[in-house]
């Protein structure tokens, strides 16, 4: 048994909707102080083993464990950042409002955030470096914006755990980059799961990379080749170098 | 405009009239403004009108309208609530049967009611001049039961409208939020009927949190102006239809729609006429 303590860990996972497998046998372990990309194509389960991670959907047969709990009682060890898209950028919201958001579980249930609440939101947006965008509207910033700003939401709980859904869709390259250079120095602290459709970037910034399309194709030990990504995807994909420790 | 400030200071109908409406705009710039940003016009729309079954009943059993308001619009909240939870997919079908089953339900009992027959269009149309100095009383108290628990709620509310998944995540009873969230909305509606009547107690709801949502920046922001503008809407709309004796809900409806019309038009040329200039509209 190696010493890092196993911060995810999924037993033979089955996932349907109605009748639709997404999901199938995905046994899967990610380890304190990992970086692991989950990558596979549009619609293949990436998505949903996050949102089983969370505890949001339960699968249909199979064991998850998050820190050695069941999903539902980790939540408060887990920071997660959705995809930006699906929040309504017409919402009269300030960054900072929107930051605090993460802060709610832990605030007083009736009236203001505490002191130590906004202290703590201050602090995340200094961390992701959006501190001069506290006052502005969320709906009104750029997408790379949004998106640090939902990494700071994500950070003001001191999570252990950082889930990303796809956080550099509809970003420039530049900006992109940023993004993964900022998530390289979080996971110096936090365990990271980051879940994309491309493999782009993403490969010379994790640690290790899992590809699901409805079963766990390669596991993230496994040394990734052309081959393996190829069974994934179904389809050659151009593969960028990349880093896959063992 | 003379006429009407001598009515007003020698008259407590159009004194309980002018409150009333003060009364409304609190309520409905607060609430309206989260049915406006939640996008939650239509589950609203269905609330108000099954009120109609509520105050019919009351009627027919001999209660007060009014209570049989209150008690029908929080059971509709809830039942509608849970509907658009659970039965998302057809959400919209089943909000609407209803909306339609609650107000026949409305009309059958206040038909059968015997002896004197209420007027049903004060119920569908409003009549703010002719309501009485005791639901004052009660409006007010419901006033302040909605400013106290939007309060209390303010941060959890916002969550809940602008991410109810990571509001979920965050441990917080989302379900619970949003029915006290639609139970609030409920009994804005009962306020607003006084006013404006069933029919278009939607359009109070939305129409000033909507201008509002033009020029605000933050939710309470939005609030705010939007309470301000329905009280413009409300006072206006009564001084206008004093004199030549129009119906004083349609005519503060109106009102406020052409002011929403107005904002929406110089909103979309503003942002044109930057366009135009080639400034990038942040």
């Amino acid at each position: 048994m190696s010493q890092e303590k196993a911060v995810v860990e999924t037993y033979h996972v089955d996932f349907a909707y109605d009748d639709a497998l997404i999901l199938e046998d995905v046994t899967l372990t990610v380890e304190s102080g990992d970086f692991l990309g989950m990558v596979g194509p549009n619609g293949s389960g990436k998505t949903t083993l996050l949102r089983i991670l969370l505890g949001l959907i339960h699968p249909l047969r199979g064991n998850v464990r998050v820190f050695g709990q069941p999903p539902e009682r980790a939540r408060h060890l887990v920071g997660y950042v959705p995809q930006h898209a699906d929040l309504d950028s017409s919402f009269p919201i300030s960054v900072v409002d929107v930051v605090l958001i993460g802060r709610l579980g832990k605030a007083p249930r009736f009236g203001r955030y505490r002191k130590t609440d906004r202290q703590a939101a201050e602090e995340a947006m200094e961390k992701v470096e959006i501190h001069d965008l506290r006052n502005r509207r969320f709906g009104a910033l750029s997408g790379g914006q949004k998106q640090r700003v939902l990494m700071a939401r994500a950070l003001v709980g001191k999570p252990d755990l950082l889930l990303l859904d796809e956080p550099t869709t509809s970003i420039d390259g530049r900006v992109e980059q940023d993004i993964y250079e900022l998530l390289k120095r979080l996971n110096e602290k936090v365990t990271i799961i980051l879940v994309s459709h491309d493999l782009g970037f993403i490969s010379s910034y994790v640690k290790h990379v899992a590809c699901v399309n409805r079963r766990l194709v390669c596991n993230p030990t496994d040394e990734i080749t052309g081959g393996v990504i190829e069974a994934c995807y179904g389809a050659p994909v151009h593969m960028i170098k990349h880093k896959c420790e063992l | 405009m003379f006429e009407f400030l001598e009515v007003l200071r020698s008259q407590s109908f159009m004194q309980n009239a002018v409150i009333i409406g003060l009364l409304a705009s609190l309520a409905c710039g607060v609430m309206g403004t989260y049915v406006v940003v939640k996008r939650i016009v239509f589950i609203s729309g269905g609330i108000s009108h099954t009120v109609l079954g509520g105050m019919g009943m009351a009627y027919y059993f001999g209660f007060n309208p009014m209570h049989g308001a209150v008690v029908s619009a929080l059971v509709a909240a809830v039942v509608i609530g849970l509907v658009s939870l659970h039965y998302h997919q057809h959400e919209d079908t089943i909000i609407g049967a209803l909306w339609a089953i609650g107000m026949a339900v409305g009309i059958l009992f206040i038909y059968k009611t015997p002896g004197y027959s209420v007027d049903l269009m004060s119920y569908l149309f409003g009549n703010i001049l002719m309501v009485k100095r005791d639901s004052v009383y009660l409006l007010a108290f419901l006033d302040a039961l909605i400013i106290v628990l939007v309060s209390l709620y303010y941060k959890r509310f916002l969550a809940v409208c602008f991410d109810e998944e990571y509001s979920q995540l965050q441990g917080i009873g989302v379900v619970m939020t949003y029915l006290l969230l639609l139970c609030l909305i409920a009994l804005t509606v009962v306020i607003l009927i006084q006013v404006v009547g069933i029919i278009l107690v939607i359009a109070l709801l939305t129409l000033p949190a909507a201008t509002a949502g033009y020029y605000a920046r933050s939710l309470i922001q939005m609030m705010i102006l939007a309470s301000i503008l329905g009280a413009v809407f409300t006072t206006s709309g009564l001084i206008v239809s004093y004199g030549p004796d129009l119906p004083a809900g349609a005519t503060i409806i109106l009102i406020a729609g052409l002011a929403y019309l107005v904002a929406t038009v110089s909103k979309g040329l503003a942002s044109k006429f930057r366009g135009g200039l080639g400034k990038k509209t942040p």
